[in-house]
C-alpha cells in the first residue's frame, strides 16, 4: 500500500513537472513576444494552448543525426544524464503539508530525505556531466567551446550555491527540507532573515540553470547552439526539456529554502478544514514556483549577456566572499542572540 | 533474499562492473566514464549503511569534483587523436602475482577477523548531527589540520597549474 | 519499510522509464535517411578543418582544481551548520579558524591571479608575409 501511494505521487510528480515545462515553454515565447512587441505562437489551439504538444510531435518525428566523428555512445548517453539530473531534484522537494486523503495521511513529498539540501547540492554537480559530455562527444569546434565554458561556469557557482544554503542550515539546524520549511512559518521566511544570501543564492541559480545573463554556454551569436549544437530530433528535446526542468526545479528550491516553501500565512486563520488548507498550501507553492519562473523568463528578455571574463569574476571575487561574509554575519547573530 | 539484499548485490555489481571496465578499457576516456559509475555503486552502499552524510559527500566531491577533474584532464589536455590515448596492460605476471597475494591477504583477514554482529540497534536518523558533533568536541584538531592540508593542496594546485610555469606549452602553441 | 532513499530510487527506475519511452517512441516513428554530408559537424556550412579534439586552454583545468578544494571545505561545514545553534561560541571560534586558514589560501590564489580569466592577446594577421600594424588593423575592423 505503502509503495503504491509512492508509486503514484511518483507519476502524478513526473506528470505534473513534464507537462508545466511544456507549458513553461510556450509561457516564454508568448512573453518574449510580448516584450518584443509580437504576437507569438497562437495558431495551435486557443492562444496556441495546444502549440506544446504539435512542438513534442514534431520533436519526435525528427531524424536523429549523429555527425560521424562523434562518439556515439557518449552522445547518445549526455542528453539522458541531463534530463536524468533535472527530474531526479525533484524527488525531495516538498510540495506541500500532510493531507488526508481516503483515509490515508499522505505526505506531500516524494522522499523526506534525512540530508534533503545536500541531496540537491550533489545533484546539482552532477548537472555538468551532461553538457561537457555533450560538448565533447560531439566533436565540433562549438560544441566543445560551449561545453567547456558551460561546465567550468558550472563549478564555479557551485561553491557560491553550497555557501549561500549554509546560513539557512545554521537558522533551521538541519538538512531537512520539510523540517526548514516548517522554520519558516507565518512570515519568518529566510528571504527576509538571509536577504544576501538569497540574492547570491538566485544568482547561482541563473548560473547553474544555463539561464541569461548567464547562458554563455549557448550564446547563440559566436556558439551556434553550444553544447547541442549536434543535437536533433528527441534528443535535442531532452536537452531543452531538462534546460526548462532545470528552471522549474531551481524555482522551486528557491521557494522552499528561501520563500516559505508551501507555507502560505494566516491560512490557519481562516477555520477552513484541513484538507482546503492543506490543498491551499499546495496551490500557494505552485504560485510561489510560478512567479519565479515569470521572473526567470523576464529577466531573460530585458538583460544582456555577460562577457566570459566577466562571469566568472562575478562568480569567484563577489559572489563567493558575498556568500561567505553572508555565512559569518549569521553566525554572529545567531550567537549574539543566544549569548 | 531479501529486498535489501537484492539492491545491495545490485549495488557491488554496478560497482565491480564498472571498476572492471575502468581497468580494462582501451580508451581512456570510457574509463573515466565507467568511474562515474563505480562511484555511484559506493555511494549506493554508503546508502545501504546508512551513512546519508558520506554518501551524498561521495557524490558531491568524487563525482562532481574529482571525476569532473580528470575528465578534464583526459579530455583537454591531450591531443586524442595525434598521441594515441590507449591503456594497455603491461607486466602482466608481477602484477597478477601481487594481485593475488593482495586478495589472499585481504580474504584472510576477513576470515580471521571476529565481526562483531549487533543487533536491534536502530541506526540513527540522520549521520550529520553527531558529525557535526564530533567534529566541533572530540575531533576539533584533526578538524583544523583538514582545513591546513586543504590549504596546502589549494597552493600546490595554483603553483603546478599557473601558466608562466610552463613556457614551452607556450612556445610550442 | 521502505526508507526514504528508497523511494529516490523508485523515483529514478520510473524517471528513467519515461525518458525510455519517450526516445523508445521516437525510434520507431523518426525517419532515417542518412547521407554522408548530412553527416558532417557543423561549421557553418564549410567543410569541417580538422578536429576539435584538441589542447585546450589550462584555465579550465586550474578552476576546476580551486573548485575542488572549496568544494570539499564547503562539505566540511555542513555538519558544523547544523548542530551551529547547540555548540554556540566554541562552533563559531572553531569554524573562523578553519575558514581563515582557507582564506589565506584563498587570498593567495585571488593575488597571484588564477582567478582571472585571462583575454587572450589579439592575433594580428600578415598579409602576404608583411606584417599589419596594430593601427591599420584596428582601423580595418572597426572601420
Amino acid at each position: 500500500m505503502e509503495i503504491l501511494i509512492s508509486l503514484i505521487k511518483i507519476v502524478i510528480v513526473l506528470f505534473v513537472l513534464l507537462t508545466s515545462v511544456a507549458y513553461i515553454v510556450l509561457l516564454e515565447r508568448r512573453v518574449a513576444a510580448a516584450i518584443q512587441n509580437r504576437i507569438g505562437p497562437n495558431r495551435v489551439g486557443w492562444q496556441g494552448l495546444l502549440q506544446p504538444l504539435a512542438d513534442v510531435v514534431k520533436l519526435v518525428m525528427k531524424e536523429d543525426i549523429v555527425p560521424r566523428q562523434a562518439n556515439k555512445f557518449i552522445h547518445d548517453l549526455a542528453p539522458i544524464i541531463s534530463i536524468g539530473v533535472a527530474l531526479a531534484t525533484f524527488a525531495v522537494i516538498p510540495f506541500g503539508n500532510r493531507i488526508a486523503l481516503f483515509g490515508h495521511d499522505i505526505k506531500l513529498q516524494i522522499a523526506d530525505v534525512n540530508i534533503g539540501i545536500l541531496y540537491i547540492l550533489a545533484l546539482t554537480s552532477l548537472g555538468v556531466y551532461g553538457v561537457t559530455l555533450s560538448g565533447w562527444s560531439s566533436n565540433s569546434k562549438y560544441s566543445l567551446l560551449g561545453g567547456m565554458r558551460s561546465s567550468a561556469q558550472m563549478i564555479s557557482y557551485e561553491l557560491a550555491m553550497g555557501l549561500s544554503l549554509i546560513g539557512v542550515i545554521m537558522i533551521a539546524g538541519s538538512l531537512r527540507l520539510d523540517t526548514i520549511v516548517e522554520a519558516q512559518v507565518a512570515w519568518r521566511w529566510n528571504i527576509l532573515l538571509q536577504p544576501i544570501g538569497f540574492i547570491t543564492f538566485v544568482v547561482s541559480s541563473f548560473a547553474e540553470t544555463n539561464r541569461l545573463p548567464f547562458d554563455l554556454p549557448e550564446a547563440e551569436p559566436e556558439l551556434v547552439g553550444g553544447y547541442h549544437t549536434e543535437y536533433s530530433g528527441l534528443k535535442f528535446g531532452l536537452f531543452f526539456l531538462a534546460e526548462y526542468a532545470n528552471m522549474v526545479t531551481a524555482s522551486a528550491i528557491i521557494t522552499t529554502v528561501y520563500l516559505g516553501g508551501w507555507q502560505v500565512p494566516f491560512v490557519h486563520s481562516l477555520g477552513l478544514s484541513d484538507v482546503s488548507v492543506s490543498i491551499i498550501q499546495v496551490l500557494g507553492f505552485c504560485f510561489k514556483v510560478g512567479m519565479l519562473i515569470m521572473f526567470f523568463i523576464i529577466i531573460r528578455w530585458t538583460l544582456p549577456r555577460f562577457r566570459y571574463d566577466q562571469l566568472m569574476n562575478i562568480g569567484w571575487k563577489v559572489m563567493l566572499p558575498l556568500a561567505i561574509a553572508n555565512l559569518l554575519a549569521t553566525g554572529l547573530v545567531i550567537l549574539l542572540k543566544w549569548v | 533474499m531479501n529486498l535489501y539484499d537484492i539492491v545491495f548485490y545490485f549495488f557491488a555489481f554496478v560497482t565491480l562492473a564498472s571498476a572492471g571496465v575502468v581497468v580494462f578499457s582501451r580508451n581512456i576516456i570510457y574509463s573515466a566514464f565507467a568511474l562515474l559509475f563505480t562511484f555511484f555503486g559506493v555511494a549506493g552502499i554508503y546508502v545501504l549503511l546508512n551513512a546519508d552524510f558520506i554518501a551524498v559527500s561521495q557524490i558531491l566531491i568524487y563525482v562532481g569534483g574529482i571525476l569532473v577533474l580528470m575528465l578534464f584532464g583526459v579530455m583537454l589536455t591531450n591531443k586524442v587523436i595525434d598521441v594515441e590515448m590507449k591503456t594497455g596492460t603491461l607486466q602482466t605476471l608481477p602484477a597478477s602475482v601481487l594481485v593475488a597475494l593482495i586478495a589472499g591477504a585481504l580474504c584472510g583477514i576477513f576470515y580471521v577477523t571476529d565481526w562483531k554482529i549487533v543487533r536491534g540497534v536502530s541506526a540513527p536518523a540522520t549521520t550529520t548531527n553527531s558529525l557535526g558533533e564530533m567534529f566541533m568536541t572530540t575531533y576539533s584538531l584533526p578538524f583544523e589540520v583538514a582545513s591546513i592540508v586543504l590549504l596546502v593542496a589549494l597552493l600546490g594546485a595554483a603553483m603546478i597549474a599557473r601558466k608562466d610555469r610552463l613556457p614551452q606549452i607556450k612556445n610550442q602553441k | 519499510m521502505l526508507t526514504e532513499f528508497g523511494r529516490v530510487f523508485i523515483f529514478f527506475i520510473i524517471g528513467a522509464i519515461f525518458v525510455a519511452g519517450g526516445l523508445v517512441t521516437a525510434w520507431l516513428v523518426r525517419p532515417q535517411r542518412w547521407y554522408p554530408n548530412k553527416l558532417t559537424s557543423y561549421e557553418c556550412g564549410e567543410e569541417p578543418i580538422g578536429d576539435s579534439w584538441v589542447r585546450f586552454n589550462i584555465r579550465f583545468y586550474v578552476v576546476a582544481l580551486i573548485f575542488l578544494v572549496f568544494d570539499v571545505e564547503v562539505v566540511f561545514l555542513f555538519p558544523w551548520a547544523v548542530v551551529y545553534q547547540k555548540l554556540g561560541m566554541y562552533a563559531f571560534v572553531e569554524m573562523l579558524i578553519f575558514l581563515a586558514v582557507l582564506l589565506v589560501g584563498y587570498a593567495y590564489v585571488w593575488g597571484k591571479g588564477d582567478l582571472d580569466w585571462d583575454k587572450p592577446e589579439p592575433q594580428i594577421p600578415s598579409v602576404k608575409g608583411k606584417e599589419v600594424t596594430k593601427p591599420q588593423y584596428a582601423e580595418e575592423v572597426t572601420g
